[in-house]
């Protein structure tokens, strides 16, 4: 049981009791939504072993993917890898084994965690390698693939603003996995921007109620690794 | 002269209907952004949680927040929306999406799609391709007719792993505009001044080509 009231954590304590080996959600698509912070300090912290889900490996040198050149992840859970070509590397020189998923079925897969189920049922990728193996079940006379839902020991999640109980905002485009993995896992610990006093963020502008978060960090704005590559105009 | 990827991407916008909602998929359809004019009433959805992306103008700041699924820093419109993954594969999934352009190492006379993996070579994996591809409305390819070494990319039967089966609607290439039909690929327009023999040849499948109907573009 986590207490609200005792939540608010310096970023290397909270990130300290993370056990060896364990499985690891991280929020963000691109670099929108991925907690820097929280993965710089993951990596400082030393554990290793780790098992990460995320929607993309970042680029090279930032992101999850200090970690993954640091030899800290034995397994990667994603559905993209196309920007981040060291990560592509290390999965063919077999120093990095990944698992892939749609898009939209790793979002899922996570959600169903998240709500407490144990998993769902699909028609995506039937007729498609993606399906090999995947146990079916007949609903209303059509067949359906199960999918099993997604957990993890630990997600970590970026916010624009939180108080200090645990209640997420996020903003513009840096949402894409971090609510869905902000329920999903048995430990969550968010990076915000802003700290607020409970009261303070408006009730109806909460995207992550505070009871599925455990641990929040107050982080400084803008790193310099959003930076790092030159997006297109 | 335009380019022949000018021509494609020229040809594709015509495609898009006031009113209607659009992903444009990683790579060449991305660049059809520009040109959907600004007072064009069309929703640009991108799966990693926007509905009304436009592009960025000369000189606007970037937003760090605001991308679209290629990476490339993007605002919004009037009317926009931003959400979860959760919700951006649901509106796909529902079929909320009315009409999306993709990119393709291979499609079909049966309207099989092949754009996410060369075995042994490519598989930085499938992103959100397959849910897009088996679930919008109406899935429109943009490709080069032929790959860089000058084979087809238009053929009888894909031979890379698929996408999505049967999910094409029409294929705008630099040589022709497509329709996948029941009897295979119909050829609605050809490029100015290529023959239809010579489409023929360039391409795998087999081509039903009514010269007294044929547009050029």
């Amino acid at each position: 049981m986590t207490l609200l009231n005792q939540k608010v954590f310096d970023i290397e304590a909270a990130v300290a009791a993370i056990p060896e080996g364990a499985t690891v959600m991280v929020g963000g698509f691109g670099s929108p939504g991925t907690p820097f912070a929280l993965i710089d300090a993951l990596l400082a912290s030393g554990q290793s072993g780790l098992t990460l889900i995320k929607n993309d490996a970042n680029e090279p040198g930032i992101g999850i993917g200090k970690l993954i050149e640091a030899g800290r992840v034995k397994r990667l859970v994603t559905s993209h890898l196309g920007l981040n070509r060291t990560a592509i590397e290390a999965m063919n020189a077999g120093r990095l084994e990944v698992s892939f998923h749609p898009q939209g079925l790793l979002a899922e897969k996570i959600r169903c965690a998240g709500a407490g189920h144990g998993g769902f049922l699909t028609d995506i990728g039937q007729g498609t390698e993606i399906a090999e193996g995947r146990r079916e079940v007949e609903v209303d006379g059509r067949p359906w693939g199960i999918e099993p839902a997604l957990h993890a020991d630990v997600a970590l999640v970026h916010a624009e603003r939180a108080d200090r109980y645990g209640n997420l905002i996020y903003r513009a485009t840096a949402s894409n996995f971090n609510p869905l993995m902000a329920m999903a896992a048995e430990q969550v610990i968010a990076q915000a921007y802003r700290l607020d006093a409970p009261g303070e963020l408006p009730i109806d502008a909460i995207h992550t109620p505070c009871a599925f978060v455990s641990r929040v960090v107050q982080v400084d704005r803008a790193t310099s690794e959003q930076g790092v590559r030159p997006h297109g105009l | 002269m335009a380019s022949d990827t000018q021509r494609i991407l020229a040809r594709a916008a015509r495609e898009v209907i006031p009113g209607q909602i659009v992903n444009l998929g990683i790579g060449l359809p991305t660049r059809l952004f520009h040109y959907l004019p600004d007072e064009m009433e069309v929703l640009v959805h991108s799966e990693n949680g926007v509905l009304g992306c436009r592009p960025r103008r000369e000189g606007e700041a970037p937003d760090h927040d605001m991308i679209d699924s290629g990476g490339a820093y993007i605002t919004t419109r009037p009317g926009a929306s931003v959400f979860d993954s959760a919700t951006s594969f649901a509106m796909i999934r529902r079929s909320r999406v009315d009409l999306t352009f993709m990119g393709a190492f291979e499609v079909d006379a049966a309207g099989n799609l092949a754009n996410w993996k060369i075995p042994g070579k490519f598989s930085p994996g499938i992103g959100g391709a397959m849910e897009l591809a088996q679930k919008v409305r109406r899935l429109v390819v943009l490709c080069s007719h032929n790959d860089k070494h000058g084979n087809p990319k238009i053929l009888a039967r894909c031979r890379l792993p698929l996408t999505a089966s049967g999910c094409v609607s029409r294929i705008i290439t630099d040589k022709a505009v497509m329709d996948v039909t029941p009897t295979g690929l119909a050829v609605v327009e050809i490029a100015e001044g290529l023959d239809p023999a010579d489409l023929q040849a360039a391409t795998e499948a087999p081509l039903h080509i009514d010269e007294s109907r044929l547009g050029r573009f």
